[in-house]
């Protein structure tokens, strides 16, 4: 009896792929190592380079010294002193920047979304924004160098940085908003031309607020994308000790300009007042970019469309 | 049409004009600029290894040499990267536990984040003196290979082309990761489920559905990376050491200058525009080497988009 209970328990046939010949499975088994591995190889040097700045630059920023004045009274070797002036340069550079380039990409990405669908003109621009964002920066700096300094004859200064950095950031606002502005529901738009709403006050009034929280986290990050860059910086701006809040004119520092600046005058000995500086001045940039985000989450969280 | 909304439609289709104008002008006036210096060259201007600048009456200088260490060091940083990033967008669309797929993501794209100066320091100041020993260890049981032999920066093993190479692949794996892994993930889900009736592994499902599906984005994206790499520039400034009066020899341990690590490194020279327009026609060099490749980066991916 008993057998013939196992007889019917048994499946008619075993199913065909149970076994895995063991060449298919060694191969499975070193491609999951190697996908695995892959992973870790990109993680590594982001923890040792994050690591590399932390433990580096913790050593000069708890002092307020280093907050509040710049390196003019200290000597190039000197303990002390601050990054007060590079801080002041990098805010005002990119805030500069964010003036010029946020308003100009919202409207090529208004263009692209609500007036230009499927035109000609609007494929060129699309093609021409990617264009854009693969320039490299030295060739935005060299491009600002021939309009700003040789063409029109006006000083080296931190404006013309921030109108560099214009060209780095158009294309990143450009993509995002238009990313954000594409995912806002047709009906929206449609219920308020119902109702008579002009086509330019439906995009300001209904399709530019729903998307404005997208939108904010994507110049954000942007913004805190060229506050890093510092090869137009070489070109188009000189090193300063000394804290200067015009942008216009005179030599004016940023933090990754400072950076170079040490790298290239001071000693790199680690422990040294040049390798403290570098990555005091690191640390803080890090520190500046990771606010940013904080806030650019926070306020994009305020200002979404509430959810029922 | 209304006033307002005549205005609206007409400033917002400028702003896209203008866009499209940007990239015009910075041909034009980097070619603009570039020509004085051209014509008072001594040198010629393709094929001459020297840079010499300093004396705007007397301008010798060629881009063979900055033209062949960029692309040398960019073609090194591709190589390295191409695997590696293929690996990680498999990892982070196939492998990785759904739950945690999204936050390795945001990981890895932290990577896009950092600072080029703080890898170009980090680079030579910490990254390189580990770097070290494995290039003399290859130049020493492999020096008869010529990419292996003793460069022109030997004996020092810092600031070469094998670490700029190395420390730019890892600035390209965002870039090249989070394009493919878009197209990868976009791999249509019957034919990974058709591959798995069949009883294919896991392995076999990524080789048969979604390598085939990913690849022409894949390339694409490997090239808007390149472009990336041809085109850094502060982190291969602060790397590279540039030997005095040697030229590029093909090893891996030679120094030199990329085009943008060259430019960045000598803007004490552009304090009079004959020398200036030197690095400006050597920009433009630049400038139509990445046109170029995003161009053709851009097409493969514009394409595969279009089906």
């Amino acid at each position: 009896m008993t057998s013939t209970l196992s007889e019917t328990e048994r499946l008619a046939s075993p199913p065909a792929f149970q076994q895995v010949s063991p060449g298919r499975k060694a191969k499975n088994a070193l491609a999951t190592v190697l996908v695995w591995l892959s992973f870790l190889i990109a993680v590594a040097p982001l923890v040792w380079v994050l690591f590399t700045v932390i433990s580096n630059g913790v050593k000069r920023i708890p002092y307020t010294n280093w907050w509040s004045q710049d390196f003019g009274s200290v000597l190039s070797d000197e303990v002390g002193g601050g990054a007060l002036h590079a801080i002041i340069g990098t805010l005002e550079q990119g805030l500069m920047c964010a003036i010029i380039s946020v308003p100009l990409g919202l409207l090529v990405a208004v263009y692209l979304v609500e007036y230009g669908r499927g035109t000609r003109l609007a494929r060129i621009t699309t093609f021409m924004v990617d264009i854009l964002s693969g320039v490299p920066s030295i060739v935005a700096a060299l491009f600002i160098y021939a309009l700003w300094i040789t063409t029109l004859g006006l000083p080296r200064s931190g404006f013309a940085v921030s109108l560099a950095l214009v060209l780095l950031m158009i294309p990143v606002v450009v993509r995002s908003a238009e990313e954000m502005l594409r995912i806002v529901p047709d009906d929206l738009r449609e219920a308020s031309y119902a109702l008579g709403v002009p086509k330019w006050k439906t995009i300001m009034k209904i399709v530019l607020p729903t998307a404005l929280s997208g939108i904010i986290s994507g110049i954000m990050m942007a913004l805190a994308r060229v506050m890093g860059e510092t090869a137009p910086l070489l070109v188009l701006v000189g090193y300063s000790a000394y804290t200067n809040w015009d942008l216009f004119s005179n030599n004016q520092a940023s933090l990754p300009l400072l950076m170079n600046n040490e790298r290239a005058t001071n000693s790199m000995e680690p422990g040294s007042v040049g390798f403290d500086r570098i990555w005091g001045a690191a640390l803080t940039l890090v520190l500046i970019i990771a606010l940013i985000n904080l806030i650019a989450t926070v306020v994009s969280r305020m200002v979404a469309p509430k959810k029922k | 049409m209304r006033p307002g909304d005549r205005i609206f439609k007409n400033l917002t289709t400028g702003a896209g004009v203008f866009v499209v104008a940007l990239i015009g002008l910075i041909g034009v006036f980097l070619i603009v600029q570039a020509i004085p210096a051209l014509k008072a060259n001594e040198l010629n201007f393709l094929t001459a290894r020297t840079w010499q600048t300093g004396d705007p009456n007397h301008l010798r200088f060629g881009i063979l040499d900055l033209l062949l260490v960029t692309i040398y060091t960019s073609l090194l940083a591709l190589i390295i990267a191409m695997p590696i990033s293929l690996g990680i967008a498999l990892f982070l669309t196939q492998y990785a536990p759904r739950r945690l797929a999204r936050p390795f993501a945001y990981v890895v794209d932290l990577l896009a984040a950092v600072p080029s100066i703080i890898f170009g320091l980090w680079g030579i100041l910490v990254f390189a003196p580990k770097l070290a020993p494995i290039a003399e260890w290859l130049n020493k049981n492999l020096g008869f290979i010529p990419i292996f032999g003793s460069g022109n920066v030997y004996p020092n093993f810092q600031g070469t082309i094998f670490t700029a190479g190395v420390v730019l692949a890892v600035m390209l794996l965002p870039i090249i990761t989070s394009l493919s892994r878009e197209v990868f993930e976009r791999t249509p889900t019957a034919q990974i489920e058709g591959a798995l009736a069949l009883g294919a592994t896991r392995w076999e499902v990524i080789r048969t559905t979604v390598l085939p599906f990913g690849k022409s984005g894949y390339i694409g994206a490997s090239m808007l990376g390149l472009g990336r790499a041809l085109g850094e520039t502060i982190a291969l400034t602060v790397i590279l050491y540039i030997p005095a009066g040697k030229t590029f020899g093909w090893s891996l341990n030679d120094g030199g200058a990329t085009f943008a690590s060259q430019i960045a490194a000598n803007y004490a020279e552009f304090n009079n525009p004959r020398s200036a327009g030197a690095y400006i026609a050597s920009g433009l060099v630049l400038f139509v080497l990445t046109f170029a490749v995003n161009l053709a980066g851009r097409s493969i991916i514009g394409e595969r988009k279009a089906d």
